[in-house]
């Protein structure tokens, strides 16, 4: 009794020299180099280019927390992951931060253990049909083969929303977003249903993008953001307030190009001056210098700059900004003040 | 009457040589014999000359009389071609190649290469010049050549993160053959020692390998031993995969190695302790040369094996020629040309693995000794 006893203690201690590791903060800075758990690849999100560098949207705000953090937003070390070892990458500390396309959900914040940061793309699942088939609405879909991605929450909203609407269909279950392309192209599902910005992406590969339509149904809430560990709530602040530093600067007119400019002495705008540290100290309260907005905005641009350049109207992928412009122009991105 | 006439005008021994009679030699006959010699032979010929005739046409246009060798993105390949596009590889065979290492340090990647069948060549062919010599440079290369890739000593470091493409494959490929079939030589005789300690563990590892499959082990390597080691503890993740690969493979050659060990005749060792040779004397000298000569197909088969499992790295973000191909084909420019990839990568492994099984065949003709029963 006495044995298992001292024996539970000892399991006990250990498990607390586990978890009371120095903070994630600390262990970045110690190690210089921020590890970012991105996808291995998503049109848009997150690849690497021709020369190794990685690019996307994800890939951006990995770059703002690390100039951020560590004032050089390349000292990134990017962790590819896959659907399925993203959030055992971060929950086993391989991974200081996750941004890979992922939805926040209850269970995976709760269950999983994560702590979600503010949302930066709001998604939601919709459907691609070939315009051949004149279909008008997802109800005229009774008894279409439907292409989808197993193991993930369009599966669940699909099976949910036939049900719902008591529509038949065969799902042609399928893994990656490649082979789903494959196989609606070759015409062995009728329907292909993801997140409508990965129907934007793939489509826009096609070679007759013309030829296939999104029907205007979109069934699902999709609120994509990245995530970090629970328990560290101080690296949690870190992550949450950069997320928001960039959303703000849209709203305040501070981008990359005048970040410099404005961050070098105060002006008439508080706010801004709270932003970029020309006036109180916002980033002593999360364990950071004055500048670190500053930085994370000129790593990258703000939001603004950063949808542009990666899935915006003028790139392959063209998505307009809809749910995610500002809330001032129609959008309901909406960032907590920094003050 | 007249053919023994005929028969006689030759000395015995002194026959000339004669051309074959008609119909047994030459391109007619040969169709004859292996393409048209029984019914069901006519009907597998036109149906294989039909597939041939559906299949190459189209893949010899689609690879190199329809495809387009430059461009700047996609749009480009399809304004030119309808077929492959293969600006897309050349833009990226860097990539392919080197992964992310820097670009100002990949002269290091090169030597190394190039090394490597400087190191292979005094190993694989016996009648090689200054074959001594060669050999201890053959020891050395994987030092040297992990001091080129990773650096330290004079050189900046890279780490090992920074590793992928084809230079990913042929490190664990490399790695992984070369370690696997020692410690899988001495788990095959520990497996058949008789001493009980070291055949129980030989027995167990082997059949605990055996028993999980590679992306399992794999998944422990690059998550669950974070859960382990204490906090703070850095474990190269490169170095963790290249561990469980070697284990992996080295299960297997030792159950290929005991398979070879138990067609040598009792008699032999037998023998060998006759002379007073001691057990390792015995097994080096008498038992091992033979048993492995034997086992040269299922040694090369695990080599095989173990080079093409390299792309299930992919799973713990460690990315091979195939996971640089499946990123490249989510970039803007790129999306949609998977089959270029597949077909690039395929071409990419064939060679290397072809390579392997015919120095194999090489190998066992050269140490046949007319001993296969």
């Amino acid at each position: 009794m006495r044995v298992t006893k001292s024996a539970a203690i000892a399991a006990a201690l250990s498990l607390t020299a586990l978890t009371a590791n120095a903070g994630t903060l600390e262990d970045v800075q110690a190690r210089g180099e921020l590890n970012c758990v991105v996808t291995t690849g998503l049109t848009g999100f997150a690849a690497p280019n021709a020369d190794g560098k990685w690019e996307g949207f994800d890939v951006d705000f990995c770059r703002a927390v690390a100039a951020a953090v560590l004032g050089d937003g390349s000292k990134v070390k990017f962790v590819p992951s896959t659907g399925k070892t993203r959030f055992t990458l971060l929950n086993s500390g391989e991974g200081d931060i996750l941004f890979r396309n992922t939805t926040e959900t209850m269970s995976r914040d709760a269950d999983l253990k994560l702590s979600f940061l503010p949302v930066n793309y709001y998604d939601g699942q919709g459907f691609m049909v070939n315009k051949a088939l004149g279909v008008a609405s997802a109800k005229d879909l009774d008894g279409a083969s439907v292409c989808i991605q197993t193991g993930t929450t369009t599966e669940l909203n699909l099976a949910d929303y036939f049900r719902s609407n008591s529509i038949s269909y065969e799902p042609v279950p399928i893994e990656t977003n490649e082979e789903a392309r494959t196989n609606y192209l070759a015409g062995r599902c009728d329907v292909y249903t993801t997140d409508a910005s990965g129907l934007a992406a793939t489509r826009a590969t096609f070679e007759a993008p013309g030829d296939h339509v999104l029907l205007p149904e979109i069934i699902s809430k999709e609120p994509l953001g990245g995530a970090v560990r629970h328990g560290d709530d101080a690296w949690f602040d870190i992550a949450k307030w950069v997320v928001n530093a960039l959303i703000d600067a849209e709203e305040l007119g501070v981008n990359s190009g005048n970040v410099a400019e404005l961050g070098a002495a105060a002006g008439n705008n508080p706010s801004i001056n709270r932003l970029l540290g020309t006036e109180g100290d916002m980033g002593a309260m999360i364990g950071l210098d004055k500048q670190w907005a500053a930085r994370a905005i000129s790593a990258g641009g703000n939001y603004a700059e950063i949808f542009d350049r990666n899935i915006g109207p003028s790139t392959a992928i063209a998505l307009e900004r809809g749910l995610n412009a500002l809330w001032k122009d129609g959008g309901i991105l909406y960032s907590a003040p920094i003050r | 009457m007249t053919d023994q006439m005929k028969t006689k005008q030759y000395v015995p021994g002194e026959h000339p040589d004669m051309p074959p009679p008609a119909g047994i030699s030459g391109p007619v006959a040969w169709v004859k014999n292996n393409l048209l010699s029984s019914p069901l032979n006519v009907v597998l010929t036109v149906i294989s000359l039909w597939a041939l005739y559906k299949i190459v046409p189209g893949s010899l246009e689609w690879m190199f009389f329809d495809a387009a060798y430059t461009g700047k993105d996609r749009n480009e390949c399809l304004a030119k071609a309808g077929g492959a596009c293969w600006a897309f590889v050349g833009e990226r065979f860097e990539l392919f190649t080197y992964g992310f290492y820097p670009a100002e340090e990949r002269w290091r990647v090169n030597l190394a290469f190039i090394l490597l069948p400087i190191a292979l060549i005094p190993i694989l062919w016996d009648k090689c010049p200054f074959r001594k010599i060669g050999i201890w440079f053959a020891i050395a290369y994987p030092f040297i050549a992990g001091w080129l890739l990773l650096g330290g000593f004079g050189l900046e470091s890279v780490p090992t993160d920074k590793f992928g493409g084809f230079m990913l494959t042929l490190v664990i490929g490399v790695t992984g053959i070369t370690f696997s079939l020692p410690i899988g030589i001495l788990l095959a005789l520990g497996r058949m020692s008789n001493l009980p300690i070291i055949r129980m563990f030989s027995v167990c590892f082997i059949e605990f390998i055996r028993g999980v499959p590679l992306i399992t082990l794999l998944f422990v390597a690059s998550t669950m031993l974070s859960y382990f080691l204490p906090p703070g503890t850095s474990f190269d993740l490169l170095l963790r995969v290249l561990i469980m690969v070697t284990l992996f493979a080295s299960a297997y050659m030792a159950e290929v190695i005991r398979g070879g060990l138990q067609a040598i005749p009792k008699g032999q060792t037998e023998a060998a302790d006759s002379m007073g040779l001691k057990y390792w004397q015995s097994m080096r000298l008498i038992v091992l040369p033979q048993a492995l000569k034997i086992s040269i197909p299922g040694i090369v088969n695990t080599f095989i094996g173990l080079y093409k499992d390299s792309v299930l790295v992919i799973v713990i973000g460690l990315l091979d020629p195939l996971g640089i191909g499946r990123a490249s084909v989510a970039t803007t420019e790129w999306g949609g040309l998977s089959t270029e990839i597949y077909v690039f990568v395929a071409i990419f492994f064939f060679i290397s693995c072809f390579a392997m099984s015919r120095y194999s065949l090489y190998l066992e003709r050269k140490l046949e000794t007319s001993h296969k029963r």
